[in-house]
This record gives structure tokens, C-alpha cells and sequence, in this order.
């Protein structure tokens, strides 16, 4: 039996895309195809264009020649579809907002002037359920510790109902102690949506996705399964006391505390 | 005080009672949008329209003399004054490579310095320190009605856009990516701003009346842990002020502008220095 044509057209397509800030190459003749329900995590170096492929994709930037589409349109089109975990929230610590509120800010696109529905706010508990943050909800987001502040921010994204998810750095301020189970979590969310983690940790991210693609001005995808010595110490290049500790994770497989 | 009771309800204090109704009035807008501006961080924008608002009322001055408009009011040149503004501003600072700051400062100086040359032209002696740092003296019965007037659209369009207001001012790109159109937003604020400072320019004048912006809104911050109860304790400061400030002011035979910033000053002042001693003892 054919699967059905929404299966078919991929979740991201990126064809030869080339950005630049200025006078400076950031990505350069970059082409993928993302399918749906595929997990992939986007490694490299900073300053090596992670972030900015991740902006492309949401129509925040435009490249300058190539083509992106998500699930068939454009990037602007297909926008409310995504939903986005900034890896910095250029965020007032004074702002007196409660956590229930920034999980809303998720529906706020579809309320028009008006007010949250009850529909909105059991979409919003749902996505506080699932990160298990939902005993949370009244209290002020200031208050919280960077991990929850974390969790939030990602149940704001599913609470867009989104059909990828894309999350900058998932686990930046995740104490060591609460990353594995933060990790079943995204695993179980990459069973429902695409998703798309840009990670520095890669002995992290190579259990919960199928492929990684290695950013550095080009984009080179490498099956997990294939992830070898070699292939990390090309994705990092000099790096490499960084790459030994991490290629020595991850063929361990075991828990990421010793991790920097 | 019972004086100034009784100077409320006598007949040729009229504008007394006109000026206490402006305040009380006005409280609400700028406890809603003044939360707005403090969170956004947008005070020296608000500054910026306030001064080009002189350069509204010296124009409808001067017209009104040299073309006999006399339905060109000081109030309505405020007005298109302010909202020109606001759109300029907002335009430049959404779209322009220039340095926003040095744009934005130039609007303040501009509209100010076109103010003092109008009024400078009109025939007969105007004061413009009665523009500059108010005059309850000049409130008339129909600048309350057009106050009024102002009053309810200002706070039915902050409140009606509370939900994506907050979502625009807590996080934009997010914002921008739930296909909420943030600068028709942002520049709905600096609109909405530049009318809530319309409302209050009689009372307090156009250099003082960024304090009545910031200063319940900054205070109530502290006691806030939501949006809207910022809001709320705004504006029940802002009450209290403008409320104390014209008591105070007719005691003791003080300018009513400066004595109601001084007021709201002094709470928000009070309660930085007393959160801060609080911290230390702990």
C-alpha cells in the first residue's frame, strides 16, 4: 500500500543554501533532506553555523542563493507548524510573568485579540504533563532554576502542536543528575514529531537520533551508527581532547556525568 | 486637608475638581501602558514622544492665530503630534540602519525645538512652561471629555491585546514565529503611549510626564509576580499620586505637576531602598 502523500514530502529540504553575515561565508552550498519522524541532531563548532541553519529554517533569515522548504512551503508558510526552543531567551529577569503564561505564549498565535481558551490552557498543561514540569504552572518563571526554565521553554514549543521541533541546545543548563531523564523525554517526544536538537554533547544526542549532521560551513551527515573516531575527530577538527572525551562516551554508552 | 476637600466641592475651584478628575482618569492608562513600557524597556521612546507633543501644541497655537482654525486646539495638535511621532519612531526603529538611539534622540530635540519656535510666533504672550511642566489652570471642561474619550480607547486596546501584548513584549522572535505580526504590535504600543501621554500632558506637562510612565509601573513591579497586577497596583498608585500630589500641592501652595512626580517618586524610591535594606538584614 502507498503511504499516504503527506509522508512523502519531507519535513525539511534545504538545496544548495548558502548564507553569509556580510562578507563572512557562515554555510556554504548546504543540501539535506530532513523525512518526517526523523530525529536528527545538528553538531559542530561554534561559530561553525548550527544556530544560523537553525534560523533559516524558521524564515528568520534568508539565504542568499539555494532554496528551503519545510514540509513543502516555505519556511515563513510552514512556521506555525514549528515549534522552536531558543537556546537564549533575551528575557528580563523582572518581567512578572507566571510559568502557565509562558506556556501559553505557544497558543498565542491562534487567540486573534482575544483570550486564551479552555482548550489552549489544556493544551498548554498537556505539553507542562509530558516535560513533567506541570506541578509548576502557578509559579513565577523568574523563580525557577535554569534545568526547569529549560523544560518550560520546551513545553512552550509543544505547546505550538507542532509538527517538527526544533530545540537549540536542550540541555545546556541540565544538571547531570536530571539529563538522563530528560533524554527519555526527547525520545519519546521524537516517536510523535520530527525533531531537530542542535547539541554540543554529542554522546548525548547520538542515542536519541538517527543521523547527525556535523555543521561547519558544510553540512556532511553521518548515520549514528557509523560515528567513528575518525569521523568526530573531521566534524570537530582541531578540538580534538574535546573529541577523545566525548568518542569515549559515547562507546561506553553510559551516562554523561564525566561530560565538561 | 479639609481644606482642600472643601476647595474640591467650591464653586470657583472648578479646575481643581476638573484636574483631580483628569488624574483619576488617566491612572488606568497609564498603569496598563506604562507596565508595557517598563517591561519592554521602552521609557526613552515614550521620552522622545512626550517632547515632540510641543512641537503639536505650538503648531495648533500658531495656526490658530495666523488661520483663524479655531477648531485646531492645543489638545488635537498634541494628539497628531503624538501619534506622528509614535509612527516615525516606531518606523525608524524597526526599520533603519541608522543608530535607533541618535535618530530617536533627534525626534526629541526636533519636536521640541519646532514647540518653542511656533509658540515664539504666535502673537501674544504664551507661556510655555505651562506646556512644559503643566498648568491645572488651563484644564477646561472639554479637554475632560476628550481625556475621557481617549481614556476608554487606550485602555480597551491594552486590554483587549493583553495576551499577544505580553507574548510580543516577554519573547518577539517567539512571538514572530507563532505568526503573531510583532511590529504591527509594537508600533500599536508606541501609539497607544503616545495617547496615554496626550492625557495627562495638562496636568503634569510634557517633561514630567514620563515619570508618571514609569515610576507606578517600576514600583509596582516589586509587589508583582503577574502582568496584570502590575497593572493594577499601577494604576492604584498613580491614583494616589495625582490624588496626594494635588492635596499636597494646594497646602502648600506648591506646583501641582511637581509636587504629583515627587509623590510618585518618593513611593518608588521608598520601596527600592526599603526591598534593598530588607535584603541586606536577611
Amino acid at each position: 500500500m502507498p503511504s499516504p502523500v503527506s509522508l512523502q514530502i519531507p519535513a525539511v529540504q534545504c538545496e544548495q543554501v548558502s548564507f553569509s553575515y556580510g562578507e563572512i561565508p557562515i554555510l556554504t552550498d548546504v543540501s539535506f533532506s530532513i523525512q518526517k519522524l526523523d530525529a536528527v541532531a545538528l553538531v559542530g563548532p561554534n561559530g561553525g553555523g548550527k544556530s544560523t541553519l537553525l534560523k533559516l529554517i524558521l524564515g528568520l533569515l534568508t539565504p542568499q542563493t539555494g532554496t528551503i522548504k519545510v514540509l513543502g512551503v516555505t519556511p515563513q508558510q510552514a512556521r506555525r507548524k514549528i515549534g522552536y526552543m531558543p537556546q537564549h531567551l533575551q528575557y528580563d529577569p523582572s518581567f512578572p510573568v507566571s510559568v502557565m503564561d509562558v506556556v501559553l505564549m505557544g497558543r498565542a498565535g491562534s487567540i486573534g485579540l482575544g483570550r486564551y481558551s479552555a482548550e489552549d490552557r489544556r493544551i498548554a498543561m498537556q505539553a507542562m504533563a509530558e516535560l513533567a514540569v506541570d506541578g509548576l504552572a502557578s509559579r513565577p518563571f523568574n523563580s525557577l532554576s535554569g534545568g526547569q526554565r529549560q523544560r518550560i521553554l520546551i513545553a512552550r514549543a509543544l505547546a505550538c502542536e507542532p509538527e517538527i521541533l526544533l530545540l537549540d541546545e536542550p540541555t545546556a543548563n541540565v544538571d547531570p543528575g536530571v539529563e538522563l531523564q530528560f533524554f527519555e523525554i526527547l525520545k519519546e517526544l521524537a516517536n510523535r514529531v520530527t525533531v531537530l536538537t542542535v547539541s554540543h554533547d554529542l554522546g548525548f544526542v547520538s542515542q536519541m537520533v538517527s543521523r547527525v549532521f556535523c555543521v561547519n560551513r558544510q553540512v556532511k551527515i553521518h548515520p549514528t551508527s557509523e560515528l567513528t573516531g575518525e569521523i568526530i575527530h573531521e566534524m570537530y577538527g582541531g578540538d580534538v581532547r574535546m573529541v577523545r572525551h566525548d568518542h569515549c562516551c559515547s562507546e561506553q554508552g553510559h551516562s554523561h556525568a564525566d561530560i565538561l | 486637608m479639609l481644606t482642600y476637600f472643601n476647595a474640591l466641592t467650591d464653586p470657583n475651584m472648578v479646575f481643581l475638581r476638573y484636574a483631580l478628575f483628569a488624574g483619576l482618569l488617566a491612572a488606568p492608562a497609564f498603569g496598563i501602558i506604562g507596565t508595557y513600557v517598563v517591561a519592554r524597556r521602552m521609557t526613552y521612546l515614550a521620552g522622545a514622544i512626550a517632547h515632540c507633543v510641543l512641537g503639536g501644541i505650538g503648531a495648533a497655537l500658531y495656526c490658530q492665530d495666523r488661520y483663524e482654525l479655531v477648531w485646531l486646539t492645543p489638545m488635537l495638535g498634541a494628539i497628531v503630534a503624538a501619534i506622528g511621532a509614535a509612527l516615525l519612531i516606531g518606523l525608524i526603529s524597526l526599520r533603519s540602519r541608522e543608530r535607533v538611539d541618535s535618530v530617536i534622540g533627534a525626534i526629541w530635540v526636533l519636536g521640541m525645538a519646532t514647540g518653542i519656535i511656533f509658540i515664539a510666533k504666535t502673537p501674544g504672550y504664551i507661556d510655555p512652561m505651562s506646556y512644559l511642566f503643566g498648568n491645572i489652570l488651563m484644564i477646561t471642561g472639554r479637554d475632560l471629555l476628550t481625556i475621557a474619550v481617549l481614556d476608554v480607547i487606550v485602555i480597551g486596546l491594552g486590554l483587549l491585546s493583553y495576551n499577544r501584548m505580553i507574548a510580543v513584549c516577554f519573547d518577539e522572535e517567539f512571538a514572530r514565529l507563532r505568526g503573531i505580526r510583532t511590529e504591527l504590535y509594537s508600533l500599536l504600543l508606541l501609539c497607544l503611549t503616545a495617547l496615554t501621554i496626550v492625557l495627562m500632558v495638562r496636568v503634569v506637562g510634557i517633561v514630567m510626564v514620563i515619570a508618571l510612565f514609569t515610576l507606578p509601573a517600576a514600583t509596582a513591579s516589586h509587589f508583582s509576580t503577574r502582568i496584570w497586577q502590575m497593572m493594577l497596583f499601577a494604576t492604584l498608585l498613580g491614583m494616589i499620586s495625582v490624588a496626594g500630589g494635588l492635596s499636597l500641592s494646594y497646602g502648600l501652595d506648591l506646583p501641582s505637576g511637581p509636587t504629583i512626580v515627587m509623590l510618585a517618586g518618593f513611593f518608588y524610591l521608598t520601596v527600592i531602598i526599603g526591598k534593598g535594606l530588607k535584603n541586606r538584614l536577611r
